[in-house]
């Protein structure tokens, strides 16, 4: 699935009058997992807030399958693109009900009611995302990692082609973060689905993505493979923190160790 | 399966309170100071009979037009209520929240203490009370956009806040007015659903299911919008354009039903309220049901106001109030208990 040109960003700009995001240039091929990661404030999430079509353009384009994103409506973009958020914002509303609102796009104006095919397809990712046993239950009445699941199976039912991800573990234990990050990884896998995730955790970016973005005051200061990225002088410059970065001897990916003031000062 | 019975659900729904509706038109048409049963209700409805007859007039002419605003205004402020509550995510904004009834009873004060109303004749208490109230969405509304988006959390301060200075303005010009206005100002207030025209009481009725035809072209926005404003975005909605049409049919709505009726509270809060409760937050049911249940609690309303201190009338709104407050209290109590 790989080598393909797929999502292109090419001197994007947009923020609010406080804050502004520039000179954001990058580019996903098909099939890619990629990481943004940075400093808190640094424009992760306003670089999704600019994609989904949140907050305008300032300058600059957009490209999926080299086509200009802001060219397509916002129906034709949610059945591109799907977002994940870091919290599931649900209303007292069923598993099933939640995740059949990814069909949304896909409705006429004057469609009130699912088909019997946006059915199965919410029911596919629901089995697929070990929700369908839930599906009748409300979405406040699971955890936080199956209502993260939850939120997965209600994007997959957009049938993007761009899955974003906003902090989806950040608020999960270790057990409920690699559970959905193998999800993730097992879909950008069998179902060649591009992933474009911000992510905080080093180390977790590192283990599954492919590519990391890394941001810094509102701009790309560094891009590439783990390994070119996750440098032990890189982010001590941009998080200002020290750091030591080894490497791990299962998977070969870089690995990185805090260092405490009482470390520091004991060596 | 599943899907099916969930559907099957809502037709009952939809049946169970069309027919509630049906029996509260039948309970008003034949309740009163004069008792006229239900059957010679019907046929002096239906088969006309002695069209001078002080029954035939009494029905045709007196309780049918207030059956008909009953639904129309109930249904409209239930509506009006259940999709404000949608833009908003609250459950507690009603079409009165945002300032509505508070410009329409300032229309309608000005009008009265400047004797306008003697002038102009009929239209002119309700021309004013509906000046008012869009005059008062129209300053919300500008106060809360900017370069043609609204924040709509900014907006529901703002109404709040207009509210209150309307409110004040009210109190004041009561104040300064004569006895004989002071009167006219709080009859008004007090809302009625006596309207002797009966062309407003076509033009509320056809509006308000004009309303309801078109709040349907929303519903998935409606029911998107659950999930906050930038999910439904995300979704593919255009939550700018969603949320001002919305905006502006309840406003729509509650500024007819103020003017024509006056200021009847409690019902648009209420209503959507019980209704969520039973049948979820899917806008797909809850439009309907709310305008359904709506109009029904009107008009049973009335027939209490009518008759509890026949042959005086109490005023509407007391009804709504207190009926609708207390059993809203009981179900959320019983709620809150199973809950627990």
């Amino acid at each position: 699935m790989m080598g393909q040109a797929f999502f292109d960003i090419e001197n994007f700009a947009c923020g609010y009058p406080s804050f502004r995001l520039s000179g954001i240039g990058f580019s996903l091929e098909k099939g890619s997992f990629a990481g943004i990661i940075g400093p808190n404030g640094s424009g992760k999430t306003t670089l999704f807030r600019g994609i989904t079509g949140s907050l305008p353009p300032l300058s600059g384009r957009m490209l999926l399958n080299g086509r200009s994103l802001q060219s397509l409506s916002l129906r034709k973009r949610a059945q591109n693109i799907a977002i994940v958020s870091q919290f599931v914002d649900a209303d007292q509303i069923t598993v099933e009900d939640y995740v059949l609102m990814g069909r949304i796009p896909y409705y006429s104006r004057f469609q009130f009611f699912e088909t019997s095919r946006d059915r199965e397809i919410a029911e596919k990712y629901m089995r697929l995302t070990e929700t369908f046993q839930h599906k009748n239950k409300l979405m406040t009445e699971l955890s936080g990692g199956e209502q993260q699941r939850a939120a997965i199976a209600r994007a997959l039912v957009q049938e993007p082609e761009l899955l974003l991800l906003d902090e989806p573990t950040s608020h999960l234990d270790i057990t409920h973060q690699v559970r959905i990050l193998n999800l993730l990884q097992q879909l950008n896998v069998q179902m060649g689905l591009t992933v474009l995730m911000v992510i905080h955790d080093l180390n977790l970016a590192s283990e599954y993505c492919d590519r990391l973005l890394l941001f810094n005051e509102g701009r790309i200061v560094n891009q590439g493979k783990p390994d070119d990225v996750l440098t032990f002088e890189t982010i001590e410059d941009v998080y200002k923190t020290p750091v030591i970065v080894r490497t791990n001897p299962y998977s070969g990916k870089p690995v990185v160790f805090l260092v405490s003031d009482k470390m520091m000062k004991s060596k | 399966m599943k899907e099916r019975s969930k559907y099957f659900k809502w037709l009952l729904v939809v049946a169970g309170l069309t027919a509630l509706l049906l029996v509260a038109v039948l309970i008003s048409l034949s309740t009163g100071e004069l008792k006229i049963g239900l059957g010679e209700a019907l046929r002096l409805l239906f088969a006309g009979g002695d069209e001078s007859s002080l029954e035939h007039m009494l029905i045709s002419q007196v309780r049918l037009p207030r059956i008909m605003l009953g639904v129309a205004v109930g249904g409209a402020l239930s509506l009006a209520g259940v999709m404000l509550q949608g833009i908003y995510r609250n459950p507690l904004v009603e079409p009165f929240t945002l300032g509505i009834s508070g410009g329409a009873s300032l229309g309608v004060a000005f009008t009265i203490v400047l004797g306008l109303h003697q002038k102009l004749g009929a239209f002119a208490l309700p021309l004013s009370g509906f000046l008012g109230a869009f005059l008062i969405i129209f300053l919300v509304y500008t106060l809360s956009s900017r370069r043609g988006n609204i924040n709509i959390q900014h907006m529901l301060l703002t109404g709040v806040m207009v509210s209150f200075v309307a409110s004040s303005a009210m109190m004041f010009l009561m104040a300064v007015s004569s006895t004989e206005n002071l009167h006219g100002i709080v009859f008004w207030i007090m809302g009625s659903l006596d309207e002797p025209d009966t062309r407003l009481v076509w033009l509320t009725l056809i509006v308000t299911l004009l309303v309801l035809f078109i709040s349907y072209l929303f519903v998935q926005p409606l029911n998107a919008l659950r999930l906050g404003e930038e999910k439904a975005l995300h979704l593919g909605i255009n939550t700018h354009v969603a949320i001002k049409a919305l905006f502006l049919l309840a406003s729509l709505l509650a500024g007819i039903c103020v003017a024509v009726a006056g200021v009847i509270g409690f019902v648009g809060l209420i209503i959507p309220h019980v209704l969520r409760l039973f049948l979820g937050t899917d806008y797909r049911i809850l439009l309907i049901s709310s305008f359904l249940l709506g109009g029904s609690f009107l008009v049973l309303s009335d027939v209490v106001a009518r008759t509890i201190i026949s042959p005086n009338e109490l005023p509407i709104g007391v009804i709504t109030g207190i009926i609708g407050g207390v059993v809203f209290i009981l179900l959320m109590s019983r709620k809150m208990r199973k809950g627990m």
